[in-house]
C-alpha cells in the first residue's frame, strides 16, 4: 500500500483521512464535507484500510462498531427472554422432574420454553458464545481505533492548514487591529487561565484541555475485558468452590470443599419481628416477618499431617455467629447462612413393654442419624434393629423403602429378645402404626417420645476470581468516569502578520461548556465572533425542509 | 404530631409544590411568547417552588429514615417515592447547568405521576427481613435510583425534542408513537384515579382459588373483579362477579387492576381529546415551540453521560458486592438483575450509536424514551409480574 503525500509534503500512511501534519483533507469524501469527521482525528484505521486476507476480514468484522452494537442488542434481547419464566435454578423441584414441572405449571408454552433451552439460558453454550463474541469485539475494536488515536493525539502539530480549520464545527474568521503577537499572548493567557495547555508555533496557537478523556472508553474496555476474563477463570479448578452442607445442632462435620476443616453447629437461632402485621404483610397472609437467621458455630482444623477424616485431635480455630449478610471468612473461604430446618427429628425413644401386663423392661433411645445395630438392656434382654428406613415410603416386595436419607418419617423393623422369647419377636414400627409380620407378639416397642433439633444449611464459597473482578470493575468505573465527566477541548488559532485571524475549535462532547470558554476568550482577546457550522447546516436544512438528516455526528470516541 | 405523621405531611407539601411549580413553568413559557421580560421572573419563581418541594420531600425522606431506622427504600412505596424525589433532584441539577424552563414542564409532571403511583402502594413501615439488614441497602438502592433518575432526564429532554420536531398535523409513525407515549402517561393517571376511588370506598371482595402449584389459597381484590383467579370461588363478593376466569399462571387480581387502569385511562384520554379537539401531543406542542433543539439534544446526551456511570456503580457494581455478601454469589440471573443488565446494555448501545453512527437528535430522543421505558419496566413489571428475589411488594 502506498503512502499518501499531502500538499504540505508530509507522507501519511495509506488510509489516512486528514493529513497527520497539517490536517488537510486527503480523501474526496472529506474534501466535500462541510464539517470533517473528527472521530479518530482522521488517522488510518486498520479495519477501514485493509480487506484482503481472511484475518483482515475477521478483524474488520469484529472491529466494526455496527457489529459491536448488534452484539449488544442481541445479548440484551436474549437475556430478556430468560426472564419470561423462572430459570431452572429458581424452580423448586428435583432436577429430573424440572421439564415436567414446566409443562405442568406453564402448559405448552412451558414445555416449548424448556425444550428450547430457555429455562437454563444463561449457562447455555450459545448465550456464552454471544457474550464471548462481544468480548472479542470489544478487544479488537479498541485496538483498531485506540492505538492510531493515541499516536495521532500524541503527535499533534500546532499549525494546521486552513482547509482543516474551516471544516471544524466551530469556525471564526476576521481581522484584528491589535498586533498579532499581542492577540496570541492574550489568547494564551486566557486559555491558560482556563486550565488549557497552550503551545505556539510562530503565528499559530493550539490550546488543548482534557486530552486524557479521549482514552476513557479504551480504559473502560480494558476493565470489561478483565472482568470477563475473571468470570472465565472460574472454570479453572481451584479458583472456585461452591458447596453446601447441612449441619445439625450438636453435630461436628467436615466442611465439603474446605479440606481439613470441621464445623460444629452449637445452636441455630431464628428470631422474628414482633410487629403487628398490617398493610401488605396482612394482605399476603404473612403472620411473622423473620428478623434473624443465625448459626452459632465453632470452626475446627485438623492438626498438620492428620489423616483425612480423623477428628480426634481437632484444633479450635474460632467461634463465630454466621448470620445472613455476615458470612464467616477464613483463608479465602466464606461460609454463609443459607437455610434451616426447625425441629428435625433427632432421636426416638421406645419402651419395651409386655402387652398384657404393661410392664416395662427398659427404654431405648435411637439416634435417627446414627442408629446402632443392637441395644442391650441387660438380663438377657436386647433389641436388634434389623431394618431402619429414615423416610419410610411403603413396602416393595415386602421390604420397607425409604424416600430419602432425612429422618422425616422413620420406621423400624425390630427383633425383641427377652428371657421369655429367646428366639425373638419381630415387629415393624412406624409413626402411629405397628405391624406384627410374623404373627402375635407378647412384647411391643411402645413409643416413648422424641427429641428434636434444628439443622442449618451452610454454603461454602471460595472465589479467587473476586480480586480480578474487583480490579476490572474499578478500571471500568475509572474509564467510564473519565470518558463521561471530562471532555477533550481544542482551539486552533492562526493570526497572520496582516491581522487576518482564523480560529477553529473542536470538542468531543459537551459543546455547551466549550462555547462558554470560547465566549470568554473571544471577548478577552477581541477575536472575531465564531459560528457553529452545525447550526447553519440545521438552518439550511430547515429552510430547504428536506427530512434527510443522516448527518454524521461530530462526537468522537 | 409524631415523626411519621410529620413525614407524611412533608411528602404531601412536596407533592403540592411540584404541582404548583409545573403550572409556574408553564406560565414561564407562555410569558416568553409575549415579551420575554417576565419569563425570568416566572422561571425564578417556578424553580424556587420546585426547590421548596424538593427540600420538603427530603424532609419526608430523612424523618422517615429516623423513624424506621433504615433508609426508606425497602418497599414499593418507599422506593418509588424516592425515585420521584431523585428525578426532581436530577432535574434541578440539569436546570442549573442549562437553565431550560421547558424541562420543568415535563420533568415535574413525570415525577408527580411517579409519586402518585407510589402512593397507591401500602405506606406502612414494614420491618426488614434479614437479607435486607445491611448498609448496602442504603448504598446500592440509593445510588441505583439516582442513576436511573439522571437517565430519566434524557427521556424528558427527548420527549420535548420530539414534541417540537414531530409534525402532528400529518399522519406518520412518529406521530402515532409520540401520542402513544402521551396515552401511557394518561393511563398512569387512570390507575391513580381508579385505585384511589376504590380505596376510598373500602372496596373488598374475597375469593379462594387454586394456584399454579395446585394449592388452595385466598385472595382479596381491592377493585371489582373483571378477571377471576384459577378455579375461583367467592367467599365474600361485592358488586360484581369475575367475568373471565384465568389459568393458574396469571394473577387475575393484577390483571384486573391493569384492565381498570386501561379502561379509565382510555376514557380520560378520549375525554381530553374530545374537549381539546386535538391530540395531546398537539396540546403541548405550542409550549415547546421556542426550545433550542441543539441544546435539548445536548441535555439528553449529557444526562445519559452523567447518569450512566452512576447507574453502573449503583445497579451493577454495588449490587454485585451486596449479593456476594448476602447470597454468596455476586450474580444470580434474578429477573431484576437481568433487567438492570439490560438497561445497562441498552444505554451502552445508545452511547455507541451516538458516537459512531451519528444517531443524534430525533433518533437519540426516541432511544432515550425507550431507555426510560426499560427502567420503568424494571421498576413496575419485574417487581409485580416476574417473581424473584427483589419482589418485596
Amino acid at each position: 500500500m502506498e503512502n499518501i503525500t499531502c500538499a504540505c509534503g508530509h507522507s501519511n500512511p495509506y488510509g489516512t483521512k486528514l493529513c497527520e501534519k497539517c490536517g488537510r483533507p486527503l480523501t474526496e469524501e472529506e474534501k466535500q464535507n462541510k464539517v470533517v469527521d473528527m472521530r479518530y482525528d482522521g488517522t488510518a484505521i486498520r479495519s477501514k484500510t485493509y480487506n484482503k486476507s481472511i484475518i483482515d476480514k475477521i478483524w474488520n468484522f469484529f472491529s466494526s462498531v455496527k457489529v459491536g452494537i448488534s452484539l449488544i442488542i442481541i445479548t440484551l434481547v436474549t437475556a430478556s427472554l430468560g426472564t419470561l419464566l423462572p430459570q431452572e435454578m429458581y424452580v423448586n423441584a428435583p432436577d429430573a422432574v424440572k421439564p415436567a414441572y414446566y409443562e405442568k405449571v406453564y402448559g405448552w408454552f412451558g414445555k416449548f420454553y424448556n425444550n428450547l433451552g430457555l429455562s437454563d439460558l444463561y449457562s447455555s453454550w450459545w448465550f456464552q458464545i454471544i457474550v464471548g463474541m462481544l468480548g472479542v469485539s470489544i478487544i479488537i475494536a479498541s485496538l483498531d481505533r485506540g492505538i492510531p488515536l493515541y499516536k495521532s493525539l500524541k503527535n499533534q502539530r500546532v499549525k494546521r492548514h486552513e482547509s482543516f480549520m474551516k471544516r471544524q464545527r466551530i469556525v471564526a474568521e476576521g481581522q484584528v487591529t491589535a498586533s498579532p503577537d499581542e492577540v496570541l499572548d492574550k489568547v494564551e493567557k486566557k486559555m491558560k487561565e482556563m486550565k488549557y495547555n497552550v503551545r505556539r508555533d510562530g503565528s499559530a496557537l493550539l490550546a488543548e484541555r482534557g486530552r486524557f478523556s479521549r482514552f476513557g472508553p479504551y480504559i473502560n474496555h480494558v476493565g470489561l475485558i478483565l472482568f470477563l476474563a475473571g468470570v472465565m477463570l472460574r472454570l479453572v479448578p481451584g479458583f472456585y468452590v461452591d458447596e453446601s452442607i447441612v449441619v445439625r445442632e450438636g453435630e461436628t462435620r467436615a466442611i465439603t470443599g474446605m479440606d481439613g476443616y470441621f464445623i460444629e453447629n452449637r445452636d441455630f437461632i431464628l428470631e422474628t419481628h414482633n410487629n403487628t402485621p398490617q398493610g401488605e404483610q396482612l394482605k399476603q397472609g404473612v403472620n411473622v416477618v423473620a428478623k434473624n437467621f443465625q448459626t452459632d458455630i465453632t470452626l475446627y482444623k485438623q492438626p498438620e499431617g492428620a489423616i483425612a477424616g480423623d477428628t480426634s485431635n481437632l484444633e479450635k480455630v474460632k467461634d463465630y455467629s454466621i448470620r445472613v449478610n455476615h458470612p464467616l471468612k477464613e483463608k479465602g473461604f466464606a461460609l454463609y447462612q443459607m437455610g434451616y430446618r426447625l425441629d428435625e427429628l433427632k432421636q426416638m425413644n421406645f419402651a419395651l413393654k409386655n402387652k398384657e401386663t404393661g410392664q416395662s423392661l427398659g427404654e431405648v433411645g435411637i439416634d435417627l442419624t446414627n442408629p446402632e445395630k443392637e441395644y442391650d438392656l441387660g438380663n438377657g434382654i436386647s433389641i436388634k434393629l434389623l431394618v431402619y428406613t429414615p423416610d419410610f415410603s411403603g413396602f416393595d416386595n415386602g421390604a420397607p423403602q425409604t424416600a430419602s436419607s432425612a429422618p422425616n418419617n422413620p420406621a423400624f423393623l425390630f427383633k425383641m429378645i427377652t428371657p421369655q422369647t429367646p428366639e425373638g419377636e419381630t415387629s415393624f414400627v412406624e409413626i402411629q402404626n405397628t405391624i406384627e409380620p410374623l404373627g402375635y407378639n407378647q412384647y411391643e416397642m411402645k413409643f416413648a417420645g422424641i427429641e428434636t433439633r434444628d439443622s442449618t444449611t451452610i454454603t461454602i464459597r471460595k472465589d479467587r476470581t473476586i480480586p480480578i473482578l474487583f480490579v476490572g470493575g474499578i478500571i471500568f468505573m475509572i474509564g467510564v468516569a473519565i470518558g463521561s465527566y471530562w471532555n477533550h477541548r481544542r482551539l486552533w488559532l492562526q493570526v497572520e502578520p496582516d491581522g487576518r485571524v482564523v480560529m477553529a475549535a473542536h470538542v468531543n462532547k459537551n459543546m455547551f461548556s466549550m462555547k462558554k470558554d470560547l465566549d470568554a476568550v473571544t471577548e478577552y482577546a477581541g477575536l472575531p465572533q465564531y459560528t457553529d457550522q452545525l447550526d447553519t447546516i440545521a438552518e439550511d436544512e430547515e429552510n430547504a425542509s428536506n427530512g434527510n438528516k443522516e448527518e454524521k455526528g461530530d462526537n468522537t470516541l | 404530631m409524631s415523626l411519621i405523621d410529620l413525614s407524611g405531611n412533608l411528602l404531601y407539601v412536596a407533592f403540592v409544590a411540584y404541582l404548583v411549580a409545573t403550572l409556574l413553568f408553564g406560565g414561564a413559557i407562555k410569558q416568553s411568547n409575549a415579551t420575554g421580560k417576565n419569563t425570568e421572573k416566572w422561571g425564578k419563581l417556578a424553580i424556587t417552588v420546585t426547590l421548596i418541594g424538593f427540600f420538603s420531600q427530603l424532609g419526608y425522606f430523612i424523618t422517615r429514615w429516623i423513624h424506621t431506622g433504615h433508609a426508606p427504600v425497602s418497599n414499593m412505596f418507599e422506593f418509588t417515592t424516592a425515585f420521584g424525589m431523585f428525578i426532581v433532584a436530577s432535574f434541578i441539577l440539569i436546570y442549573f447547568i442549562y437553565r431550560m424552563t421547558a424541562l420543568g414542564l415535563v420533568a415535574l409532571p413525570v415525577a408527580l405521576l411517579i409519586i402518585a403511583y407510589a402512593a397507591m402502594f401500602p405506606n406502612e413501615v414494614s420491618p426488614l427481613v434479614p437479607s435486607l439488614q445491611s448498609h448496602w441497602l442504603t448504598i446500592h438502592v440509593i445510588t441505583a435510583a439516582l442513576g436511573q433518575s439522571i437517565l430519566a432526564i434524557s427521556a424528558v429532554a427527548g420527549l420535548i425534542y420530539l414534541l417540537k420536531v414531530v409534525d402532528v398535523t400529518k399522519k406518520s409513525k412518529q406521530r402515532f408513537w409520540l401520542e402513544a407515549v402521551m396515552y401511557c402517561l394518561v393511563v398512569v393517571i387512570g390507575f391513580v384515579v381508579i385505585s384511589s376511588t376504590f380505596s376510598a370506598m373500602d372496596y373488598e371482595s374475597k375469593y379462594t382459588y387454586v394456584d399454579k402449584e395446585g394449592a388452595t389459597r385466598q385472595i382479596v381484590y381491592n377493585m371489582p373483579p373483571i378477571f377471576g383467579m384459577n378455579e375461583f370461588e367467592a367467599v365474600e363478593e361485592h358488586g360484581m362477579s369475575p367475568l373471565v376466569e384465568m389459568p393458574g399462571i396469571i394473577n387475575a387480581k393484577k390483571l384486573t387492576t391493569v384492565a381498570w387502569s386501561l379502561l379509565v385511562g382510555t376514557i380520560l384520554y378520549w375525554a381530553i381529546r374530545l374537549i381539546a379537539r386535538r391530540r395531546i401531543s398537539a396540546i403541548f406542542q405550542p409550549l415547546v415551540k421556542k426550545v433550542n433543539l441543539q441544546l435539548l439534544d445536548e441535555i439528553g446526551y449529557r444526562s445519559v453521560l452523567i447518569g450512566f456511570p452512576v447507574f453502573t456503580l449503583g445497579a451493577l457494581i454495588f449490587a454485585m458486592i451486596w449479593a456476594q455478601i448476602a447470597w454468596s454469589r455476586f450474580w444470580g440471573w434474578d429477573p431484576k438483575e437481568v433487567w438492570a443488565l439490560i438497561t445497562w446494555l441498552f444505554y451502552a448501545a445508545f452511547l455507541h450509536l451516538r458516537l459512531s453512527k451519528g444517531w443524534e437528535g430525533e433518533r437519540s430522543a426516541w432511544l432515550a424514551l425507550i431507555g426510560f421505558g426499560i427502567i420503568l419496566f424494571n421498576l413496575i413489571a419485574v417487581n409485580l409480574i416476574l417473581a424473584g428475589l427483589h419482589s418485596y411488594a
